[in-house]
Parts: C-alpha cells; sequence; structure tokens
C-alpha cells in the first residue's frame, strides 16, 4: 500500500505485461461466444451496448438536425415521432440501464470482492444472449420503420391507434428485461456468497454498495415492466385487454404500472454511476471517502425510495390532488440520499492531494452535473412548477442532465478509470482529458437551452417550432455537434490503445483496491491466491502504508 | 454411482457449502422477481374489482366451483409429492425419486388438464372477451363483465405456463433421478425446481379464492 505519487506518468518505466491473461487464455470466436468469464463477457456486452449507443446517438443527431431550423424540412412528423421513439427505446434499454452493470459491474464486481468468477457464470453469458436476442427485435423494428409511441407506450395510442411495429419492439423489452434480471440476480448472489475472507459488508467498496442497490431494484422492477409489456402486447393481439377503455379498462393503470418500474429504472441508471463517482474520488485525492457508511446506506435509501415516487411522472394524467401531494413530498425526499452523497464526495475533495487525471475530470464533471439535473429535480417534484413545465423541454434538459450529464459521464469516468485493467494498455493523456472538456463543453451548451426553451414554453415531441425559439435551438443543435465530437475521441484512442497503448502495470493510477492487486488484465481467475482483506476499501494516508510504526 | 454422488464443485466456489447456499439465495431470488410479475397482474384484479365489484361477483359465480376445488387439490397434493421428492432425493433413494416425481408431473397434468375443459367451457358458454357474442347472465354490465374474464384468462393462463415450464423441470429431474445423480450432498437442482414447483402451487392458492370464490360468500 504505497501510493504511486506520479499515477500514469509519461516517464515512469513501462510495465511487463503478464504471461497469462484473460484476453491471452483462448482465441477464436469460439473462445469468445461460449466464455464463461465474467470479464469476457463484460467485453461482449461492451460491444453490444455501445452499437445501441451509437445507433441511439445517431437518432439524437437527426433529431437536433430537424429542430435546427423552425420549420419541419427534413423530416415528416411521423418519422420524427419515430426517431425519438427510437432515440429513447435504445439508449434506455439498451445502453443506459445495462451500461455500467454489464460492462463495468460484470467485470470488476468478482475482481472487487476477491471472487474467481459471478456465482452463476453459465447465466451470465446467457444474459448476454438474450439481451442480444432482445435487441434483435427492435432492430428489426428500426430497420422496418420502428415505433413512434415515444418510449412511454403509453396506451390506449399503442395497443389500438399506432400502425407501427409496437408488438416486435414490446417483445424485445420484454425478452432483455430478462437480461437485466439474470445479471441483478448475480450480483446479488455474488455478493451475499462471494465475498473474500475478512470482506465484510462495511468494508466493501462503494462501488459494489452501489451495484448491490441497482440489483434490487432491477429485481424487483423489471418484472413489473414485463408483465405490463406483456399485457399491452396482449392487448394489440387480441384487441381486448385490461387497459382497454371499451371494456372499462383504465389506461392510466397501465401509466401506474409502467412508471413502477421505469421511474426506479432512472436509479438502475443513475446508481451505477454514483458508484463508479465514489471510486474516483477518493481514488485521485489520495484520501479516504468521507462518511463511507452514509454513501453506502444512500445507496440502499434511493433504491427503496425510488420505489415510493413513480406518480409524479402522471401529475398532469387525471390522479386525485391528494395522491398527487403525497408523491410530490416524496419525491423531494429523494434529493436527500442525493446530497448525502454530493456533499460526501466534495468534503473528499477538501484537503485531499488532488489530481486532475481523465477519470476525476468525468468525476468532477458527474458531481457538477448530476447537481444541476438533481436540482431541477427538485424544483419539478413541487405541484405547480410541474404542471406549469409538464412535457416541455425543461424536462427534456432536466433528465439528459440526469441521464447524460449524470449517468454517460460516470460510464466514460469508470470506463477510463479501469480500462488499463481491463485492455492492460494505456490510453494517450493529452486526448482523454481533451474528450472529458469536449463532452462537458459539449453537454451544456446542448442541454443548457433546453432548460430555457422548455420555460418559455416549447413542447417536447414536436418537430416545428415558433421562429423566436430558434435561436436557442440553434445553440442546442451546435451543442450536440461538440458532445457527438467528444463521443468519437475515445472510441478512436480507446481502440487505438488496444494495439499501440503502452503496457498498463497492474496498479497504473498508485491506488488501493482489490482489482489494482492483480495483474493488468487479470488471469482469468482473477486471483492467484484467493485474497484476505484487512482493512476498508479507501485507506489512504501515512498510518496504512506498509512501513508505518504500529502505535 | 460414487462417480454422481457428489456434485462437481464448479470452478469458481471453494466449497460445496457455498455453491448450495447460492443456488438456494439464487432460486429465492428469482421468485422474488416472479411474485412482483404476478404481482402486476394481482394490482390490476385489485383495482377493476374495486370499480366494478356486481360484475366480479357474477362472474365468479359462473366459473365452475367444483373443477376448480378438484384442482386446488390436486395442486396441494402436488406439493406433498414433490416435498416428498426432494426428501428422497437427499437420502439417495432414487427409485422413490423417480416415483415422487412421477407422481407430481401426474397430477400437474391432471391440473392441466382440467383446466383445458374449464376454458372450453368459456368457448362453449360465450364467456371469451372480446368477442361479438359475449354474454354473461346475471351481470349488470356486459361490457365491464369482459374485464372479469380478461382478468380470468390473464392469471390463469400465466399460471397454467408456469405448470407447463414446471413440468418439463420435473422430466428433466426425473431423468437426473433416474440416473442416481441425487444424493445428501447434492440436490441443488431438485430443491430448486422443488421451491419453484411451491411457488407455483401458492400462487394459485391466491387465484383461487379471488376467481372462484369471490362471489359466494352470502
Amino acid at each position: 500500500m504505497n501510493p504511486n505519487p506520479h499515477p500514469m506518468n509519461a516517464d515512469s518505466e513501462a510495465a511487463e505485461p503478464p504471461r497469462h491473461h484473460y484476453l491471452n487464455a483462448g482465441y477464436g470466436i469460439r473462445s469468445w461466444l461460449l466464455t464463461k468469464d465474467h470479464k469476457r463477457i463484460a467485453i461482449l456486452y461492451l460491444v453490444s451496448v455501445n452499437v445501441f449507443f451509437a445507433l441511439g446517438g445517431l437518432m439524437a443527431v437527426l433529431i437536433r438536425l430537424e429542430l435546427a431550423t423552425p420549420q419541419g424540412d427534413l423530416f415528416q412528423p411521423d418519422v420524427y415521432n419515430r426517431l425519438f421513439t427510437m432515440h429513447g427505446i435504445m439508449m434506455i434499454f439498451f445502453f443506459l440501464i445495462p451500461g455500467i452493470p454489464a460492462i463495468l459491474g460484470n467485470f470488476l464486481l468478482p475482481i472487487m470482492i476477491g471472487a474467481k468468477d459471478l456465482a452463476f457464470p453459465k447465466l451470465n453469458l446467457l444474459s448476454w444472449y438474450i439481451f442480444n436476442f432482445g435487441g434483435a427485435f427492435v432492430f428489426w423494428a428500426l430497420l422496418h420503420g420502428g415505433v413512434d409511441t415515444g418510449w412511454t407506450f403509453y396506451t390506449p395510442f399503442s395497443t389500438t391507434f399506432s400502425n407501427t411495429h409496437v408488438l416486435a419492439v414490446g417483445v424485445g423489452i420484454f425478452i432483455t428485461g430478462f437480461s437485466s434480471i439474470l445479471t441483478g440476480l448475480n450480483f446479488i448472489v455474488t455478493v451475499h456468497r462471494m465475498r473474500a475472507p475478512g470482506l465484510t459488508w462495511f468494508r466493501l467498496p462503494l462501488f459494489v454498495w452501489s451495484m448491490y442497490a441497482t440489483s434490487l431494484i432491477i429485481v424487483l422492477g423489471t418484472p413489473v415492466i414485463a408483465i405490463t409489456v406483456l399485457l399491452l402486447a396482449a392487448e394489440r393481439l387480441f384487441h381486448v385487454g385490461i387497459f382497454d377503455p371499451a371494456i372499462g379498462g383504465d389506461p392510466l393503470l397501465f401509466q401506474h404500472l409502467f412508471w413502477f418500474y421505469s421511474h426506479p429504472a432512472v436509479y438502475i441508471m443513475i446508481l451505477p454511476s454514483m458508484g463508479v463517482v465514489s471510486e474516483i474520488v477518493p481514488a485521485f485525492s489520495r484520501k479516504k471517502i468521507f462518511g463511507y457508511r452514509f454513501i453506502a446506506y444512500s445507496s440502499v435509501a434511493l433504491a427503496v425510495l425510488g420505489f415510493l415516487v413513480w406518480a409524479h411522472h402522471m401529475f398532469v394524467a387525471g390522479m386525485s390532488v391528494y395522491a398527487a401531494a403525497v408523491f410530490s413530498a416524496l419525491s423531494m425526499l429523494v434529493a436527500v440520499p442525493s446530497a448525502i452523497k454530493v456533499f460526501n464526495w466534495t468534503a473528499t475533495l477538501y484537503k485531499g492531494s488532488v489530481s486532475w487525471d481523465t477519470p476525476m475530470l468525468y468525476a468532477l464533471g458527474f458531481i457538477g452535473l448530476f447537481t444541476m439535473g438533481g436540482l431541477t429535480g427538485v424544483m419539478l417534484a413541487t405541484l405547480g412548477i410541474d404542471v406549469h413545465v409538464h412535457d416541455t423541454y425543461f424536462i427534456i434538459a432536466h433528465f439528459h442532465y440526469i441521464m447524460v450529464g449524470g449517468a454517460i459521464m460516470g460510464y466514460l469516468g469508470g470506463l477510463h478509470y479501469w480500462w488499463p485493467k481491463i485492455s492492460g494498455r494505456l490510453y494517450p493523456r493529452f486526448w482523454s482529458k481533451l474528450s472529458a472538456l469536449v463532452i462537458f463543453v459539449g453537454f451544456n451548451v446542448t442541454f443548457f437551452p433546453q432548460f430555457i426553451l422548455g420555460y418559455m414554453g416549447m413542447p417536447r415531441r414536436y418537430h416545428t417550432y415558433p421562429p423566436e425559439f430558434q435561436v436557442l435551438n440553434v445553440m442546442s443543435s451546435a451543442g450536440a455537434t461538440i458532445l457527438g465530437a467528444g463521443y468519437v475521441i475515445p472510441i478512436v484512442y480507446f481502440i487505438w490503445s488496444m494495439r499501440y497503448g503502452r503496457h498498463a502495470s497492474s496498479n497504473p493510477w498508485g491506488v488501493v483496491g482489490l482489482e489494482w492487486e492483480t495483474t493488468s488484465p487479470p488471469p482469468t481467475e482473477n486471483f492467484e491466491t484467493t485474497p484476505v482483506v484487512t482493512h476498508g476499501p479507501y485507506e489512504y494516508g501515512p498510518e496504512h502504508r506498509e512501513d508505518a510504526v504500529v502505535r | 454411482m460414487s462417480a454422481n454422488a457428489r456434485a462437481p464443485l464448479a470452478h469458481h466456489f471453494d466449497s460445496f457449502d457455498q455453491q448450495r447456499e447460492s443456488a438456494s439465495l439464487g432460486m429465492w431470488t428469482f421468485l422474488l422477481t416472479e411474485m412482483m410479475f404476478f404481482g402486476g397482474l394481482f394490482i390490476a384484479y385489485i383495482v377493476y374489482r374495486w370499480s366494478y365489484p356486481e360484475v366480479f361477483i357474477a362472474g365468479s359465480r359462473s366459473l365452475d366451483i367444483v373443477l376448480g376445488t378438484v384442482n386446488t387439490g390436486i395442486l396441494i397434493f402436488s406439493s406433498l409429492t414433490m416435498a416428498l421428492a426432494v426428501r428422497s432425493a437427499q437420502l439417495s433413494r432414487s427409485r422413490t425419486t423417480v416415483f415422487f416425481l412421477l407422481a407430481t408431473i401426474v397430477l400437474g397434468a391432471a391440473f392441466l388438464g382440467i383446466k383445458t375443459v374449464e376454458y372450453h367451457d368459456k368457448f362453449v358458454h360465450h364467456h371469451l372477451p372480446g368477442q361479438p357474442g359475449f354474454h354473461l347472465a346475471g351481470a349488470p354490465d356486459q361490457a365491464h363483465a369482459q374485464m372479469f374474464f380478461v382478468l380470468y384468462f390473464a392469471m390463469t393462463g400465466l399460471h397454467a405456463l408456469h405448470m407447463i415450464i414446471g413440468a418439463g423441470l420435473l422430466g428433466v429431474m426425473t431423468v437426473m433421478a433416474a440416473r442416481g445423480r441425487f444424493s445428501a450432498d447434492n440436490h441443488n437442482a431438485i430443491e430448486c425446481t422443488g421451491l419453484y414447483w411451491h411457488f407455483v402451487d401458492i400462487v394459485w392458492i391466491f387465484l383461487f379464492p379471488l376467481l372462484y370464490l369471490v362471489g359466494r360468500h352470502g
């Protein structure tokens, strides 16, 4: 435990790669497609998930192109409807929800707890196949014209009136849900049963806590969207069903069931990023994290509270005022565990030995953007403001600050932090720092104007708008170009680094954590001998050095 | 026999206890997701029964109480044979295990057979929701009466699907038991199948009163 003061330094001596590691354990397509190694499955997920990220991003580019001018000059209205629907579906169900858990969680969770693999390696591989099988349905629908219901599938439009491929996409989401469930189930059992000797619950890295909380939401929430989508599909197929107003069915019931999953799903997207940031901030402050237990408990609190606030998506849908008031108050409560995290990260920075490496830039970006998204969330939890800005760009800006500014910054931060471990290679410092800055700037230029647009009353989901909104819309479209460029840079240098990057040492950042005690890349069985854990996860500082005098 | 008496310990586990506890916790977590899955339908049932109580009484009275009760008895009895199968697997008695597993499969098939008869009756009596000839005697509102049958088919249909999957799993367990795969150390698979089967039974224990008995008091 002797933190290196000059991590990833250009003139540190070149590291020797380990002789045997998971990447050279087997070659050929079979060694990948039939692998039961959690690290290889993480790589498989990395590929699949990022294909959907790229497709969803492409939709976003087309949306912003159309919105650069007030008239509808690029797309017909129904094409535009399909564009934003497919953007939402692919980004949420196929990128943000599986993103960090299935890639970084899959790779790191067993290593962080000193295990050889997840509890159910075959289920883990199966989950990747299920993910792609479900994705194939959505991809098919995309090629055949997509869906125009919005990613929320509100009935009776989705069951009765839409002439697009609702059934195929519904089935795709139903199937993909099971890949989430298998991942969540695997994580829960692994954290309970596979921890290394001495690794008590309060010695777990906070990333593991956040994965555990995320898994709880996944196993409790995903089955509800599964049955909801199944009922929707059945209703579309048989022309009768429980949401059908003709037989006394209540479309509001669909909204309740949909949001019972889809609100907690927001925490499936953001909690993993919070876990990543909880790792990066102490690592690059060279300081024990402030308020470990509070951050751990606040992850669980978010998982629980996340299930009690769904109806704040329905304040204008025709709910009783009393119910709305209760959901409004509960929604504001979410700010408490969120703020606990932000305060603790900030307190960790205080008097830390802060270094500005790429992962840290992403993590700091996360803290700022998540705070913006969170604070506007409190505004939206109040009934009056919500009714005023409902279905406007204010909402769009708010949830993109959480999902893009929060979740994707965390995802990229984590990818940069653990890339030397995953690939065994270093990536260029300059370009990676540049990408963090470009993304941060591009993101704000894209989405901050949308707060103003929304507050001035520009509604979401229209491909035209009054000319007076054009300046802000052009700003937003210009920002999207910058943001898009920012996402391309890491793709280029990550792929470049796999061949040309310098070999990473086992601990290139000079930080603590079980994952840094094994080689980069790790061997198939993760550790040569099962580690024994004798201390907490963020023990920086002189009293924990090996040569410290025992008082 | 001795080669199979011990479970092969998967490479990533340190001990048989760890492997067994993981399998068990995994199954319980899976049943939790199943509970939430059926939960969506139960919520829908509560909402619509609250909205249209008279329709639910009329719909409930139209169901065949005798067939429903017999089926309930069959399922409870199949849970007993399932439990006995798990017990004899733990005692390494393969022939007894095979016998009880086959008995469980037969009981499950009997349940599904009776269910088929009941479904057939719905066709005969014009109790199919969404069909032009739908008519439910004694219902105050024919439109709303269809809601009861949508829920009836959705809930019992999903339950029957789980029974079919369970019967398939039991078939696999029977083959494994016949090959002498189970022993005191190695009974994860049959124990998890047993948990699943009991869960499916319990779902029915809730469905039976909600669908068959709710209209019959007073």
